[in-house]
């Protein structure tokens, strides 16, 4: 392989292409799904390629195909260079380009147990116990169980001559419950919703996730949401559980931190931000108390790699500091704009799809208080759980969220159960009013696996580490009729 | 491209040597290309070849489905018996019935030769043309122009043989100024018929010399024009016009066959076989497609089926199996919306005080069973008064049940027009929403964006 990939970048130089970069990867998936007692889908895949980046004068250019050999790498090549050299025609801008250290590294994601030597009848077992568990209960009309693993194989090289080969392990797994009674449908799920909760890490991590333990709490808790009262229409003070802030975090900070979108590349499909690099360094994102991370070397993190597909090595950088946004999600070509070196964010969903500026794990950091504190400490408002639905504004600046479920708050206790909650806000607002996090014993790793941006779409993995916290005068129950 | 024969031939090959009861194959190829710009330069311009074959195979109501792009001899042949072999260790499903049967497939082109033109150097060129009208105008421009063929082929053992190949293109453009932005796009399987002054001239209007104002949300008359239309259309599709969404009982349509549930100017349908939109003669199960009216006259009709939706119910599938393994359900992806008799303006004209919509942006369920969803106006929202458009409105969230503003819809547009984001993840299959502009009396709006 190294022979295929050397040949490229020789015929690079010999083009005096200014940069060129080449990715091998090869990733393997396995995901089970099981539904009301049936395998409702068992998805063996493989996928093999290399994709290769030209900069010829200010103009990028890409190619990629499946087969792999010398002829047809040859030929990628030359696709890319053509693309690379038509596109510098008309651009005007200069591009820059951050040099970096060459690397010759190997990286590997570690983990005790390897998915992937789990026996198929293991993984399947597991699921139907949990589904059996929850088809107990009568007015559950969907039960629902996945599980995933994933292998990628991944070898970086650049005419900076950098040699990386990483290999990354991801799983998890999940289960929900789902009660309809007439036009009332409710779920519940565990650990998280849209699949569950993933890492990377062996399948010792979905062993830890204790699936069959829960399957009973979130059918019954279904079934309760049909009889709940809806969440009232009203400004108050709002908690929210480790994973609905994940999300939170993700769509109001994640991806409104991007430099890409700030300079913006990807108007034309997510959209803008509202942040602008000036804001760097004075802006008021949050409250004093929060204080965010990019990192991503954190063992087991979804969004944790050794090295980023620029060839930058992972980073753990501060985001915002006691409030104060610090620091923006940056590549080689972008970080210039805010006088900073590349944070290593750039990474690509498969070899056949160009580097973007990623989410790695983009963590809140633990406060001090307890989630008993905190609603001990709330007079009035409302305590919301695992996230149903989303929306941003392409800005990043109005969102709302439902979430599965949620409790009413009266005189510091949780009271009555509420369904179909949804709150929503302005972001900036938002963030300066949280006054209570919770700590590191309430503090965890959400791994989310459907992060779409770019165009052709893109999906990242990535991780949010977020513990309970607290935000004062929001408004929850939107549609009210 | 692999071709007709050499993919029919591979795909044939593997099921004569399968020992399952029911085996099927899919071959799905991809030539594509996509340039991105972003303030009036290009960043990306990239281009994919690739192809995947997906293979399902039945022994005793246990179902496998495997794929992978590594198509040598040795690498299927394995790849068949590791099928078999984690078939072989599941639980029978005992709703499976069975692969689809062979059934005529209407001969229709989807692919214009024209598409072979458009190599780098010219469509750098027409978006180089792009770059000088708008900046005539002092404006930006982003946006995306993408390319493709597709070859999808589909043999199973019950003597399926299917074959098509599609060209597309799609082009979307958004062009800003300091105050405001603008959107327009173009799709086609023929990219004769791109016409980027045309689209420039669209997305143009939208953005005005004048800052936008912020209005209180509320309950407004809304004009919508097609593009919003096409999102709340496709989101009824997503949630309830479909058989898995109804055998679920998770389906607004559930007990409501029969009963008028949206106004009666509306009718919505899918037809694979309309010129009018991307045309598909068969699905992914090698399946005719047949037309299937969901609202006719505001009346709840019918729904979708693949083979296994259809085999539960003893109904035949219409045609909609997306590409497997697919776990969402037979969602349609050729949905129509009848015209009316109005004409945009005259939707205008007719408002007291309320707000025109270009285009919703990042909308998502709230209740499914009642179809509310939220979301965002983008990239051209307008107050109207007494019967003008007055001033253009920083975006608002909207909280609205489809279903509820489809009951209030009191005028339709003649014109129609095919909407596509060109959306593509992981394998691509350009699809087209055919649709009219909308008046809606009284539509939700629950928030304003602050910038």
């Amino acid at each position: 392989m190294k022979d295929l990939i050397n040949n490229i970048l020789n015929i690079a130089k010999i083009k005096r292409v200014r940069y060129t970069d080449i990715r091998i990867i090869r990733r393997k998936t396995e995901e089970i799904e099981v539904k009301n007692g049936n395998v409702e889908a068992l998805i063996e895949n493989e996928d093999y390629g290399f994709g290769i980046r030209v900069l010829v004068n200010n103009g990028w250019g890409f190619a990629c195909s499946s087969k792999i050999n010398k002829r047809e790498m040859e030929t990628v090549f030359n696709k890319a260079f053509k693309i690379a050299k038509a596109s510098s025609k008309i651009n005007r801008e200069n591009i820059f380009l951050q040099p970096i250290k060459p690397e010759t590294e190997k990286y590997k994601t570690e983990f005790y147990i390897d998915p992937f030597t789990i026996s198929l009848e293991r993984k399947l077992n597991l699921l139907f116990r949990c589904d059996e568990i929850i088809r107990r209960n009568n007015k559950i009309k969907i039960s629902e169980g996945f599980l995933a693993s994933y292998k990628t194989e991944k070898i970086f090289a650049s005419t900076d001559g950098s040699y990386i080969e990483q290999e990354i392990v991801e799983c998890g797994a999940g289960i929900s419950a789902t009660a309809i009674e007439g036009e009332d449908v409710q779920v519940r799920s565990y650990p998280n919703s849209f699949g569950g909760n993933f890492a990377t890490k062996g399948y010792e991590w979905i062993e830890s996730l204790n699936l069959q333990n829960n399957a009973e709490r979130i059918s019954e808790e279904a079934t309760q949401l049909l009889l709940a009262k809806p969440c009232p229409s009203k400004i108050t003070t709002l908690i929210l559980d480790g994973s609905q802030l994940a999300l939170q975090i993700h769509e109001s900070i994640g991806h409104a931190i991007e430099l890409d979108r700030i300079l913006g590349t990807e108007i034309s499909y997510a959209g803008s931000s509202f942040i602008r690099p000036e804001m760097v360094g004075n802006f008021k994102y949050a409250s004093d108390i929060v204080n965010v991370v990019a990192d991503a070397t954190y063992p087991g993190g979804l969004g944790s790699f050794g090295y980023d597909d620029e060839g930058v090595k992972a980073k753990r950088v501060q985001i915002i500091s006691n409030g104060i946004l610090v620091n923006l999600l940056t590549s080689r070509e972008t970080a210039h704009n805010i006088g900073r070196e590349s944070n290593g964010t750039m990474r690509a969903d498969g070899w056949n799809r160009i580097p973007l500026i990623r989410m790695t794990n983009i963590n809140l950091e633990p406060g001090d208080w307890s989630l008993e504190g905190m609603i001990e400490d709330t007079d009035e408002g409302v305590f919301l759980c695992t996230n149903r639905s989303w929306s941003i504004d392409d800005k990043r600046i109005n969102f709302q969220f439902g979430t599965e479920i949620g409790w009413e708050i009266k005189d510091g206790r949780l009271v009555d159960m509420i369904k179909n909650p949804t709150y929503t806000g302005i972001t900036p607002k938002f963030w300066n009013s949280c006054d209570a996090i919770a700590g590191r014993d309430y503090w965890q790793m959400w791994g989310i696996l459907n992060c779409g941006k770019g165009e052709p779409g893109q999906v990242a993995h990535v991780g949010h580490g977020a513990a309970p916290a607290r935000f004062r005068n929001v408004q929850i129950g939107v549609m009210k009729r | 491209m692999i071709g007709e024969d050499r993919s029919v031939n591979l795909l044939k090959r593997i099921i004569q040597q399968s020992t399952a009861d029911q085996t099927e194959a899919l071959l799905f190829t991809e030539d594509s290309s996509l340039t991105r710009f972003a303030n009036s330069s290009i960043h990306q311009h990239m281009s994919e070849r690739n192809h995947t074959l997906i293979l399902r195979v039945v022994i005793d109501k246990k179902i496998a489905i495997l794929t992978t792009n590594i198509i040598d001899r040795l690498s299927v042949k394995d790849l068949l018996n590791k099928a078999l072999s984690i078939a072989r260790a599941q639980k029978p499903n005992e709703e499976f019935i069975s692969l689809p049967r062979p059934e005529p497939i209407p001969k229709i082109s989807t692919y214009s030769d024209n598409i072979q033109r458009l190599n780098p150097n010219r469509k750098i060129s027409m978006i180089n043309n792009l770059f000088k009208i708008v900046s005539e105008k002092g404006l930006r421009a982003s946006g995306s122009f993408s390319n493709g063929v597709i070859e999808v082929s589909i043999v199973n053992s019950l003597g399926i043989e299917s074959y098509q190949k599609y060209s597309d293109i799609f082009f979307h453009l958004i062009l800003e100024n300091d105050y405001l932005s603008g959107y327009s796009s173009f799709v086609s399987r023929d990219p004769d018929l791109l016409n980027i002054e045309s689209i420039a001239n669209e997305a143009m209007k939208k953005v005005w010399n004048k800052e936008a104002i912020e209005i209180e949300p509320g309950e407004f008359e809304v004009v919508l024009e097609p593009y919003a239309v096409s999102e709340l259309i496709s989101f009824l599709g997503y949630l309830g016009f479909h058989a898995l969404a109804v055998q679920e009982g998770r389906s607004f349509f559930c007990n409501n066959f029969g009963n008028k549930m949206v106004n009666d100017r509306v009718t919505i349908y899918d037809d694979g076989l309309d010129p009018e939109g991307l045309q598909v003669p068969f699905d992914f199960e090698g399946v005719p497609k047949k037309r299937v009216s969901f609202f006719e006259k505001g009346i709840a009709k019918e729904v979708t089926y693949d083979s296994f939706t259809a085999g539960r119910e003893g109904k035949s599938s219409t045609g909609h199996a997306l590409i497997p393994p697919n776990t969402t359900g037979p969602i349609p992806i050729n949905l129509f919306m009848e015209g009316g008799d109005s004409s945009l303006e005259e939707m205008i004209t007719s408002v007291r005080r309320g707000i025109y919509v270009t285009r919703f942006h990042y909308t998502n369920v709230v209740e499914p069973m009642k179809a509310v969803i939220t979301g965002m106006t983008r990239d051209g929202t307008f107050l109207i008064e007494k019967g003008e458009i007055q001033r253009p409105l920083k975006n608002l969230r909207f909280t609205e049940s489809i279903l509820r503003a489809l009951n209030r819809v009191t005028l339709i547009s003649k014109d129609r027009r095919i909407c596509s984001e060109g959306t593509v993840y992981t394998r691509r299959f350009i699809t087209g929403t055919v649709v009219p502009a909308i008046k809606v009396d009284g539509f939700n709006f629950s928030g304003v964006s602050k910038l």
